[in-house]
This record gives structure tokens, C-alpha cells and sequence, in this order.
């Protein structure tokens, strides 16, 4: 087995702990640590008797995933202050909201910029009072800003320097290029208000966002974090909510997104045995290069599998924007790198 | 990876692996001294080539691990010692979370330590060096590992990084040092590690209590001044990699070293005048 299936089983059944040798472990915590899981680990495991050496880097592990969780609800706070008036409540996106809504999803899980969702036609009124509270630019290169804002799902990130935190303000959860068109404004309506003026997607809603974000966008990077994302949602709401699994179904179909939430819960079930309902069970051939692409590392935390992420990275290029497009895209970012180059190198020394 | 080395340095594991033989080999010979190590790692440094032709043609060393700098430059193979110790460093700086950790020197006596201090440059490594032949163990050069639980400082004795003419100096200090490979043409100029002194390395489990708290300058007329509390701390949060991840922890640990140490600043023409000067304070 390797290092990345044992993580993936070890996260699903924390008792598999005993039967690991010390070797096994350093792979184990080696890709967990380059696929930002080794906080989930931590967690996951918290409590049981393990060899003093893992348990010392885990307890790191834990220490670190708690800052960060005290630090990304600290930033939701200030974003909260900022927008307070032009928003509210703030919708929280991704792991900030797992963590403020307490959800499994949130237990350990590293976070990293802060997301936001906002109605599109408040977009600039929320630009102008983040500016205002002292955020800035990232990006000041004329044509990413321009692309951003014609194109993206996001305004250009934002940064705050003091804190040196970042903001993407979302207004729906796919670039308008794509093929698929969420509707955002459902995702507005149904938000779950938490009270101290925060809200999160609706439950449905939340896992179809995480599906959207793993299969409809990107080259599936950190695919196996959002993957376990996916699996703590679906167990923690298919618990508690008897309808949860038909308001899953609706609302997939709702934001043309039932084949990538199907394919997010027949993955999670492969990889971390989610209790799935018949009708959604089952494999498809095209899993298989899925699950090939999100166990593509080794115990070394190296990328493994090239030829396989070359194949995605190429998808999620055409995922998100039809090919005439993308040729005229590459080409002014290849230009733009290229004049780069040739500006350093005739630099005085 | 094809070529792998674990060693211990304090209380700290590494794991190493390498595409190429001569790094780990290079390794081996300058940590001969340590304990090695083979179990669970705390820390795992790669050196692999960027592209996968560049570990033939032109090889260049990318340096890479469990905490990475996303455009870091890759070193020529000739340097890939100093790609090894530049990665262990880089995990320490981005992932120790167990220690507060400060950039600074070390040394011991009867149990208690002396924290050296300063800007790059300010000759905390060469005074830390020569201070070894004067009845002081080193403890760190680069990082010293402050326990917040404790307040000691844990030592972490990896081989002096020495630059250009801080080389001679010492080599004539300390004559009968071991040392790594020359390593020149580097970023920084020449490079070559001291391996500290044998009782350092074996006392690398042996923490002290801090008493001194030293901001050393290289200067041509010697001076020293007190420095306050307040200021100790902020040029101590700047001097820290992990300060501001370990939070509260980081907070507490760093106003008890301040408040618990004597600080002064010194300025010094050479090791005679330093040493002299430490005497008194201590």
C-alpha cells in the first residue's frame, strides 16, 4: 500500500494507528504534510497511544492547527468589522466557515485565505470598504486586474498587509468562462445564518461548492484535503438531517452540478468509506484516473504521476474557459513573461 | 529517494535524501560525530533536480522538503552541501513549532547561557566560534531553541557556517578543528562549516539556563551599553522565525527570557576584547 492510500486509511479509521512501523509512519506523515493534512491527522488521532515520536510531531501539528484556526476566525472578524453596514451577515466560504461553524470538516484543518461570498451587486461597495480598511492589491498588473473582473468569480485578491492576510471576495463559486453557471443567488438565499454576524451556505449547498470547487475547477491540487472536506460534510449532515441526501440530489441539479457532486461522493466513498444511499453508490471507469491523480505523491511528500497531472492541468485549463479563449489567454501571459525575462536580463548589475 | 542520511542534532531529527551520491556523502562526513538517526523524522529535506534532465546535464540542486520557499534558487551540484544545510534550516525556520526559536548564537558554562544576538553580519558565528577556545561549549549557531514549557535553552549544535575571512580567523584560533569542504562561489562568497568541539556535540542533550543576553557588534572601538527590556523583546520578535505562529506560547516565553537575563550591547575590535568583556558580565 502506498504512503498516500495508508493516510487515506488511517484518516478513515483511526484504530489502522497500531499496525503501522515506524517507516510506514514517516510516509504517512511525509505526504500528509505535503497534502496539508497532517493538522486533520493530528486530530484524528488525538487521544490514542502512538509511538513518541509521531505523537511529538503530531502534537505539533495540533499547536499549529489551532493558531491557525484562532488566526483565520480573528481575519473573519476583521473582514466582518470592515463590511459591517455593507454586508451582513458575512457568508463564509471553505475552511474559514467549517471552523466558526464548528463543523468535523473544520477539526484540524489548515486555512489559508479568508473566502467570503457577497452579492455581485454589492461587489463594489465591498471593494471600496476593504480599500478603506486598509487592504490592498495584490496583483497590480493591469491585465490580470481587467481579467479578474470580467472574467473571474472573484474580485482580484485582496491583502492586509499588517496582518499579511489574504481576502478573495467571491460573488458565485465558478469563473463566468466556465461551462457550469451556479446560481448565486440561491447560494445567497439559502445561507445559514451562525448569529454573531456570520452565515454559511446551506448545507446542500456547502458540499455542492466543495464538489464544484474539486472537480469543475482547478488541476485538483490539495484534491485530497477537499476530498476529506466532502467526506466529514456528507457524514456530519447525513446524520443529522433526514432529508439531507434528496436536498443533496436538488440542489446539484439546481446549480448543474449533479455529475461532479456525484462523482465527489463516490470518490469519498472509495477513498474514506463514506456511508453512502444506495442510489448514489457505485464506481464509473473514470474514477479510476481520479483516484490515480489524487494519490499522485510519494513518502517523500514528492509529486509522483506526471503524465497524470500534465492530463488534468491540461482539463482544468478547458474547464474553465473554451479554447479560443485559453490560446489568446497563454499567449498574453507568455508574452508578459517572456518581455519580463528580457527587462531583468538587460538590468545594469 | 536514491541516497538518504538521518541524523540528530539536539533534539531535533532530520531525514535527507538526495538524487545525487556527493551531498550525502559530504553529509556523512561532516555530522560523522552525531548520532545518526533512521527512525520517524521530525523534519525531511529533498535535493532533487528541478527538471528531471538537470540531474545529468548542468545538475542544479533544488532544494526541497516538508516546508519549502516557493521560488527558492537551485545551487550548482558542487554546492550541494550548502543546499543541505540551507534546507535543514529552512525546516527549522518554517516548521519548529516545539521551541521558540531565535536567530542567534549560543554558548555554555557551569550550566548557564550566554544568547548572542544581532543582524547577519553583526560576527555572532565567528564570536560564538572563538569563544569555544575559551572555556565556552557551543550551542548554536544559527538557531538557538528557547523552551517555552521551561524557559531553558536547548542545544542545537549543527557545524558552524563560517564566511569568507571569519575562516582564517578562527582556523588559526582553532587549529585543530575539523572542518567541511571549501565551498566557494556562493551567494554569500565562501563558505566552510566548523564541526563545533567534540564536547559540544556529545552535551547536545544537556540544556542551560539563559543568564546573558549579548547584542555583539564587529566594531573598532570597543563599548557597551544596557539594553532594556522592551527593546531586548522587540529585536527578539524580529529575530524569531516562529514567534508569531506559536501565539500565546511565543508571548510568554519571550517576555520571561527578557526579564530573567542581564542584556547588554557590545561593540568589539577582536575575540580578546569580546571574551574580556563577556568576563565582566558574566
Amino acid at each position: 500500500m502506498t504512503p498516500a492510500l495508508t493516510l487515506t486509511r488511517l484518516l478513515a479509521d483511526a484504530t489502522a494507528a497500531s499496525s503501522l512501523d515506524p517507516d510506514a509512519w514517516t510516509g504517512v506523515l511525509g505526504v500528509a504534510r505535503a497534502e496539508q493534512l497532517i493538522g486533520t491527522l493530528a486530530m484524528r488521532l488525538d487521544g490514542l497511544v502512538l509511538p513518541r515520536r509521531v505523537a511529538e510531531v503530531l502534537e505539533d501539528a495540533k499547536a499549529t492547527a489551532l493558531e491557525g484556526r484562532r488566526q483565520a476566525l480573528w481575519e473573519a472578524e476583521m473582514a466582518r468589522r470592515a463590511l459591517s453596514g455593507v454586508i451582513e451577515p458575512l457568508i463564509l466560504l471553505k475552511g474559514t466557515a467549517f471552523a466558526a461553524a464548528g463543523l468535523d470538516a473544520g477539526q484540524g484543518r489548515s486555512i489559508g485565505d479568508l473566502d467570503v461570498l457577497v452579492p455581485r451587486a454589492k461587489l463594489a461597495q465591498v471593494e471600496a470598504a476593504l480599500l478603506a480598511h486598509g487592504w490592498v492589491w495584490v496583483k497590480p498588473d493591469p491585465y490580470d486586474d481587467a481579467y479578474y473582473r470580467q472574467w473571474m468569480h472573484e474580485l482580484p485578491p485582496l491583502v492586509h498587509p499588517e496582518r499579511d492576510r489574504m481576502i478573495d471576495v467571491h460573488h458565485t463559486i465558478l469563473p463566468l468562462t466556465a461551462r457550469r453557471t451556479p446560481d448565486a443567488n440561491q447560494l445567497i438565499a439559502n445561507a445559514v445564518p451562525l448569529g454573531s454576524g456570520f452565515a454559511t451556505l446551506g448545507h446542500p449547498d456547502m458540499v455542492v461548492h466543495a464538489a464544484v470547487h474539486l472537480f469543475g475547477d482547478g488541476d485538483l491540487s490539495g484534491g485530497l484535503r477537499n476530498l476529506w472536506d466532502i467526506d466529514r460534510l456528507l457524514r456530519e449532515f447525513g446524520d443529522e438531517e433526514e432529508c439531507f441526501w434528496t436536498e443533496l440530489g436538488n440542489c446539484a441539479a439546481e446549480h448543474g452540478a449533479a455529475d461532479v457532486v456525484a462523482r465527489a461522493v463516490r470518490l469519498a466513498d472509495a477513498l474514506f468509506r463514506t456511508p453512502v444511499p444506495a442510489g448514489w453508490a457505485g464506481a464509473r471507469p473514470t474514477d479510476r484516473m481520479f483516484l490515480r491523480r489524487l494519490l499522485a505523491r510519494n513518502g517523500w511528500g514528492q509529486e509522483t504521476r506526471p503524465a497524470t497531472r500534465l492530463a488534468f492541468y491540461i482539463r482544468s485549463h478547458l474547464l474553465r474557459m473554451p479554447p479560443g479563449m485559453l490560446a489568446r489567454h497563454l499567449w498574453i501571459k507568455w508574452r508578459k513573461s517572456a518581455g519580463g525575462k528580457e527587462r531583468l536580463q538587460q538590468a545594469p548589475r | 529517494m536514491k541516497h538518504v542520511f538521518g541524523v540528530q542534532v539536539g533534539p531535533v531529527t532530520f531525514r535527507i535524501g538526495s538524487a545525487w551520491r556527493k551531498p550525502i556523502t559530504q553529509l556523512q562526513a561532516l555530522y560523522r560525530d552525531y548520532p545518526k538517526d533512521g527512525g520517524v523524522p521530525d523534519f525531511t529535506v529533498r535535493l532533487a533536480p528541478l527538471r528531471p534532465w538537470r540531474r545529468w546535464i548542468r545538475p542544479a540542486v533544488a532544494i526541497g522538503g516538508d516546508f519549502v520557499i516557493p521560488d527558492a534558487a537551485p545551487l550548482p551540484l558542487d554546492q550541494g552541501l550548502l543546499a543541505a544545510e540551507m534546507g535543514m534550516n529552512l525546516q527549522m525556520a518554517l516548521g519548529q513549532r516545539r521551541f521558540l526559536l531565535l536567530h542567534a548564537a549560543a554558548v555554555e558554562r557551569d550550566g548557564c547561557a550566554i544568547v548572542l544576538t544581532g543582524e547577519s553580519g553583526a560576527g555572532k558565528s565567528t564570536l560564538a566560534a572563538l569563544l569555544q577556545g575559551r572555556g565556552w561549549r557551543l550551542m548554536a549557531d544559527e538557531f538557538v531553541l528557547l523552551d517555552p514549557m521551561t524557559g531553558l535553552i536547548h542545544p542545537f549544535p549543527r557545524p558552524v557556517s563560517l564566511k569568507n575571512d571569519s575562516i582564517d580567523v578562527v582556523a588559526r584560533a582553532l587549529p585543530h578543528s575539523e572542518w567541511g569542504p571549501l565551498i566557494s562561489d556562493t551567494p554569500k562568497g565562501t563558505i566552510r562549516h566548523l564541526v563545533p568541539q567534540a564536547h559540544a556535540v556529545a552535551g547536545a542533550k544537556s540544556p542551560a539556563r539563559p543568564r546573558l543576553l549579548l547584542f555583539p557588534r564587529f566594531c573598532a572601538a570597543p563599548d557597551q551599553r544596557v539594553v532594556g527590556a522592551g527593546e531586548a523583546f522587540v529585536r527578539l520578535t524580529q529575530a524569531s522565525t516562529n514567534y508569531v505562529v506559536l501565539g500565546e506560547r511565543g508571548f510568554l516565553a519571550l517576555t520571561r527570557l527578557v526579564s530573567d537575563v542581564t542584556r547588554v550591547a557590545i561593540d568589539y575590535p577582536d575575540a580578546d576584547t569580546a571574551a574580556a568583556m563577556i568576563e565582566g558580565l558574566w
